[in-house]
């Protein structure tokens, strides 16, 4: 029975890092709506996020059950502080301009593509069949985020420089997604995932095919990477975040629209 | 943050979804985007959201040639003064079959 406990612990933990991960760029995602560079554009963002919101409403219950605390997806997204957020601080980083989102929407859309067909398999049914179902969306955010990194790289020389400082400042972030700890041994030793760590070659490759196709320099990979959101040491952004998100949830419990 | 109103559109692309295989490819409506592939993602995230397409075709705008309306008159009505142009004007035999 402890034991088991563990496990149910265990799983829960993981499927907030998931779930927090998609709530939170989504989120940010979101926040272009109405204030897109073009009508077109504004609908695709506003797509993505609806996507990704979507997924960690699915994660979000899941976890729900498995805590078995009675608690829903809603009480997980809107009563929880930001210590207890398990999402990559990444994720929670201001919109910034175009190419910031854009940038930051392709190194973690990558980093999704190779995770999510290795979740497909995992031991886990519950979670596999969230992960199988996530694939096609997140092929399709990988596709609509490169092909702007190209246009905005092979672009003009504002959209460049634009789109190489986001690159630059988004590299110290990127660690975090391949970062292996007792949780994510415990869980691949249970055949329920694999080692993050093991995705980040393929990751590389992709993401510097597409960065040198777009005539863009691959920030240098020896720098400082930043830790601690997988353990709800954030930035002082998800603060800010959470105070947007969550205020109607919390203003109104229970409030229906 | 400096937001200057766009002084240029991007070019216009006409959108037609096919909604089953088979089907024709009907005319859905336009986007704007700066090159083909865009077109095809904008033109899927407008007219495609809910999953009602299999195939979408973006054609630009600037290469559709158009009858204009001023020439309707004389494009469309001499059909309707000919009665042996329309099917009806014939009386189908007795004795044909598999027409």
């Amino acid at each position: 029975m402890a034991a088991q406990d563990k496990n149910n612990k265990d799983i829960f933990e993981y499927l907030l890092r998931l779930a927090d991960d998609r709530l939170i760029i989504g989120h940010r995602l979101s926040e272009w709506c109405g204030h897109g560079p073009i009508v077109e554009e504004d609908i695709a963002l506003a797509n993505i996020a609806l996507d990704c919101i979507g997924q960690a409403t699915n994660l979000l219950k899941l976890a729900g059950e498995v805590e078995g605390e009675g608690r829903g997806e809603d009480d997980l997204a809107y009563f929880r502080e930001a210590i207890d957020f398990r999402n990559l601080i990444m994720a929670e980083l201001p919109k910034g301009d175009f190419a910031f989102t854009i940038a930051r929407q392709f190194l973690y859309s990558a980093y999704s593509y190779l995770l999510l067909p290795k979740l497909a398999e995992s031991k886990y049914e519950p979670l596999a069949a969230q992960a199988a179902k996530g694939l096609k969306e997140n092929q399709y955010h990988l596709r609509h985020s490169s092909e702007w990194i190209l246009r905005l790289g092979d672009g003009t020389q504002e959209s460049h420089q634009r789109v190489q400082t986001a690159l630059d400042d988004l590299w110290m972030y990127t660690g975090e997604m391949f970062e292996h700890d007792d949780l994510e041994q415990q869980l691949v030793k249970e055949g329920i995932t694999v080692k993050s760590v093991e995705l980040k070659p393929e990751w590389k490759k992709m993401v510097s095919d597409i960065i040198s196709q777009a005539t863009l320099k691959l920030p240098a990979s020896d720098i400082y990477m930043m830790s601690g959101g997988r353990r709800g040491r954030h930035s002082e952004h998800l603060g800010h975040l959470l105070s947007e998100m969550q205020i109607l949830a919390r203003s109104f419990p229970d409030a229906k629209w | 943050m400096e937001e200057k109103a766009l002084d240029t559109q991007w070019p216009l692309w006409e959108v037609f979804v096919q909604h089953k295989t088979g089907q024709p490819h009907e005319h859905a409506g336009s986007v704007h985007a700066p090159d083909e592939e865009i077109a095809l993602q904008n033109a899927r995230d407008v007219y495609s959201r809910r999953g009602e397409a299999v195939s979408i075709w973006v054609v630009p705008a600037n290469l559709i040639t158009a009858s204009s309306p001023s020439d309707s008159g004389p494009f469309f009505d001499p059909s309707n003064d000919k009665i042996y142009r329309h099917p009806q004007f014939y009386k189908v035999p007795r004795g044909v079959k598999n027409l």
